[in-house]
């Protein structure tokens, strides 16, 4: 592999990142898989960076996952974000994130849209106005929580405490990367390094000391995407996608997955344990799966977050032998305790996959 | 005062014209940018449809090139401008020329196969083009994979930069197909026991002795051509490519392990080229190559009265088009002299 | 294990890499016309059992060709080895002698 053949298709592909004064969307699932990553990238920007997040109370879904699964017609979606966008105005923030992937791929598609369709958007404003009596602006920047975090990698290795090598031997870790498809599938040009050799997720990998893996079906879907999956017969079509992937990254040994999306990670990590179950297959080494890690946990990881603040416990394959390949400690006592200690109870093990 | 013509660019369509309107008595300056004439044509090992050497072509060009003809090499075009009689150009070494023809015969590049990112080109070792193939032909040095071993399968892609528009090449590049079944013959001669697979979307065969090749590379050579369009490749663990292809024939996906995968790069317009016409006034097509006068019957001529255009710079011609293009570039040429005072 | 109603989708690729080749090998001794065939579809537009029945000669070479013996040993049956394919056959493919040939390889694989 020649790497400076991949430099310089990054090089093509930069793209602009507000730096300060964001306006906050929150994704409609993120928190019930993942609970700790939306209170960590808040943690991160606002505590350690000092960053002016701002959330709106008033904000609801961008509604990509109707639209998405064809029950939300596309000029409701546009209206639901042209509302987005007008609690934005009215906070008098620009800089739009977005904590889901589809969301971001929706506001890029809508705006994308209005730039080519100027009687479209017009035809927006006089939607919302009729239905809310609201008016807006559109945004000066969109960008995704992971851009963001991007954006801020040596910020946080500057205040961090550890780093993505296998603190016996001193190796960087594997990690394979997996980019949401709505990143930057659609527009090539909004994603950081472009669709085929992405970046944003790398240069945190790089920049945090880990080794990136590339394998073969690294540009595949895992198989989310709401309509695949929606309706419980169709299950085993996007299982097998994830499948497939397990499949290639395999003989690469990763020591864990990093993903930007809020689908990937959860198919990622569900769909280990649901195929351990189903057919006895595992991908890790010695009966363990691929932890899959969010960016945010990561970043969290890296600034000496405890892993259990972070939500890493929900995980479905366990996170622990990444743990002790990085050194972080843990306290396993703690580990099902909520939040003022109190004892959530122990989930039950998995017959398969090795559980902590 | 003998009328001068000066022909930009001394690759195939250069030398032609500049021999044949040395031979017809005309005055003649050859303008080359690079340090020596000849073109791509120095970095082919052996050419279509009969397989003999480049050089044999290259060495007939320049002997036909009279002493008549006033060759100057490492020189590039500044500035030019019309006068009411013939054209007053600046080149960047500082010199002035002043003409009564211009004979534009820049030629074409090749697509850069970086652009297809998918391809992996540039990333990948065992990923390479048909030009460096041609190279590796030329130098003599034996064919191998990236880790030095023979290859036990070879595949080549078709239509890399052409008919694409992704990168906005919507034309077809006429003379990579040919290239493709002559390569992978060479190689098979090389390599006996090794598989040789051709990716293609149509194959044009399209000029005399093409289609029997053709033949001969299946009947012969046991090449497979998969009619199918190779959209992405990656790298497994020991460097071999893995590609991701539809057998169009039997409606399905298909995935397949080479050791080395050859990209066949198409013609792209010169940024050279384009700079001149705009300079000059002269009509570029929506292709990007330069336009004629007329199709069918001035096909040498442009809009321009007395700037002439022969060779790849209006588009893909095979060489012994290009001799021929350049041969009745010439008589137009020697013909619109006659009729200038 | 667990049932969780629903079970994963098997991948529908030609695995090129791992097909058996073994047909496509006899033929090459038995039948060489084979390799000129190029695709274009005269055989099956003409084929008499192709009108009635679900049976694609022009298939059963690309079939031949990737490996995939399964659906070869299928769909060649069908075939009533009439002759009119080898009449408007572009390129010389004998393929009343490759069916032949393809049952003669299927019968030395088992």
């Amino acid at each position: 592999m020649i790497i400076e053949g991949k430099k310089r298709i990054w090089q093509d592909y930069q793209k602009e990142i507000a730096d300060d004064r964001y306006f906050y969307v929150r994704s409609c699932i993120r928190q019930n898989f993942f609970p700790g990553s939306e209170k960590a990238f808040l943690r991160i920007m606002q505590e350690e960076l000092k960053k002016d997040v701002y959330e709106n109370a008033a904000h609801t879904t961008c509604s990509g996952i109707g639209y998405h699964s064809d029950v939300v017609p596309f000029d409701t979606a546009m209206t639901v974000i042209a509302r987005q966008f007008s609690l934005m105005t009215e906070s008098g923030y620009e800089n739009f994130v977005t904590s889901c992937i589809t969301s971001f791929g929706l506001y890029s598609e809508v705006l994308e849209t209005w730039k080519h369709f100027p009687d479209v958007l017009k035809k927006v404003r006089g939607y919302l106005k009729e239905a809310t009596g609201r008016e807006f602006e559109l945004p000066r920047n969109v960008a995704h929580a992971s851009d963001v975090i991007f954006r801020f990698r040596k910020e946080i290795t500057a205040r961090g405490i550890r780093r993505l090598v296998d603190h016996k031997t001193g190796k960087p870790l594997r990690v394979v990367e997996h980019i949401g498809c709505h990143y930057s599938k659609m527009f090539p040009s909004k994603g950081v390094g472009g669709a085929e050799y992405p970046y944003v997720l790398v240069g945190m990998i790089e920049e945090w000391g880990g080794e990136v893996v590339d394998y073969p079906e690294r540009r595949h879907c895992c198989g989310f995407g709401f309509r695949q999956y929606l309706v419980r017969a169709n299950r085993g079509y996007s299982l097998a996608n994830s499948k497939k992937k397990f499949e290639s990254m395999k003989p690469y040994k990763p020591d864990f997955i990093l993903t930007n999306c809020p689908g990937c990670p959860m198919f990622l990590d569900r769909w280990q344990y649901t195929l351990s179950e189903m057919e006895g297959t595992t991908y890790g080494e010695n009966g363990e799966g691929i932890p899959v890690l969010t960016y945010e946990e990561l970043a969290g990881l890296i600034l000496g977050y405890d892993p259990w603040d972070l939500g890493l416990q929900v995980h479905q394959v366990p996170v622990e032998p990444l743990l002790n390949k990085i050194g972080i400690p843990y306290n396993t006592s703690k580990k099902f305790l909520g939040k003022d200690g109190q004892d959530l109870g122990k989930p039950d093990a998995p017959s398969v996959l090795k559980f902590f | 005062m003998t009328k001068t013509t000066v022909i930009i660019g001394g690759g195939v369509a250069g030398m032609t014209a500049a021999s044949r309107l040395a031979n017809l008595g005309d005055k003649v300056i050859l303008l080359e940018r690079e340090e020596e004439i000849g073109g791509h044509l120095r970095n082919w090992d052996r050419l279509f449809p009969n397989r003999r050497p480049g050089y044999e072509v290259l060495d007939d060009l320049r002997t036909n090139l009279s002493n008549q003809v006033d060759i100057r090499c490492n020189q590039t075009v500044a500035s030019i401008t019309s006068q009411p009689s013939g054209f007053h150009m600046e080149l960047e070494s500082g010199e002035i020329l002043d003409c009564d023809v211009l004979l534009l015969a820049t030629g074409f590049d090749l697509f850069d196969a970086r652009k297809k990112e998918e391809y992996g080109y540039g990333i990948y070792n065992n990923v390479i083009t048909s030009a460096d193939l041609e190279m590796m032909f030329r130098s003599g040095q034996p064919i191998t994979t990236s880790q030095g071993e023979v290859p036990s399968r070879v595949g080549f892609v078709h239509c890399v930069g052409s008919r694409d528009e992704k990168v906005g090449n919507l034309y077809c590049s006429k003379v990579c197909c040919v290239t493709g079944v002559k390569q992978a013959i060479e190689i098979k001669e090389q390599f006996p026991d090794s598989k040789i697979f051709g990716f293609y979307m149509d194959l044009r065969m399209y000029d005399r002795h093409f289609e029997e090749m053709y033949y001969e590379a299946q009947q012969k050579w046991d090449i497979n051509f998969l009619r199918g369009r190779v959209s992405e490749c990656a790298e497994n663990q020991d460097q071999t490519i893995i590609l991701k292809i539809e057998d169009t024939l039997t409606s399905r996906p298909l995935r397949m392990t080479v050791d080395l995968l050859v990209l066949l790069v198409g013609f792209v317009p010169k940024p050279e080229t384009l700079r001149l016409a705009n300079l000059l006034g002269i009509k570029i097509g929506e292709d990007r190559f330069l336009e004629s006068l007329d199709e069918h019957t001035r096909f040498n001529h442009t809009i321009k009265p007395g700037i002439f255009v022969a060779g790849t710079a209006k588009g893909p011609l095979t060489i012994s088009k290009t001799i021929a293009d350049a041969g009745e570039a010439a008589l137009q040429i020697h013909n619109y002299l006659k009729t200038i005072k | 294990m667990i049932d969780f109603g629903y079970t994963v989708h098997k991948e529908r690729l030609i695995d090129y890499d791992k097909n058996d080749k073994r047909v496509l090998e006899h033929l090459k001794q038995h039948e060489p016309s084979v390799l000129t065939c190029i695709a274009c579809g005269s055989c099956t537009a003409t084929c008499s059992a192709g009108q009635f029945v679900d049976f694609n000669i022009r298939l059963v070479q690309t079939l031949l060709r990737r490996g995939e013996i399964e659906p070869l040993k299928k769909e060649m049956q069908k075939c009533m080895l009439c002759g009119k394919c080898i009449l408007v056959c572009p390129r010389g493919v004998n393929m009343r002698n490759m069916i032949l040939a393809i049952q003669t390889a299927i019968d030395k694989l088992k």
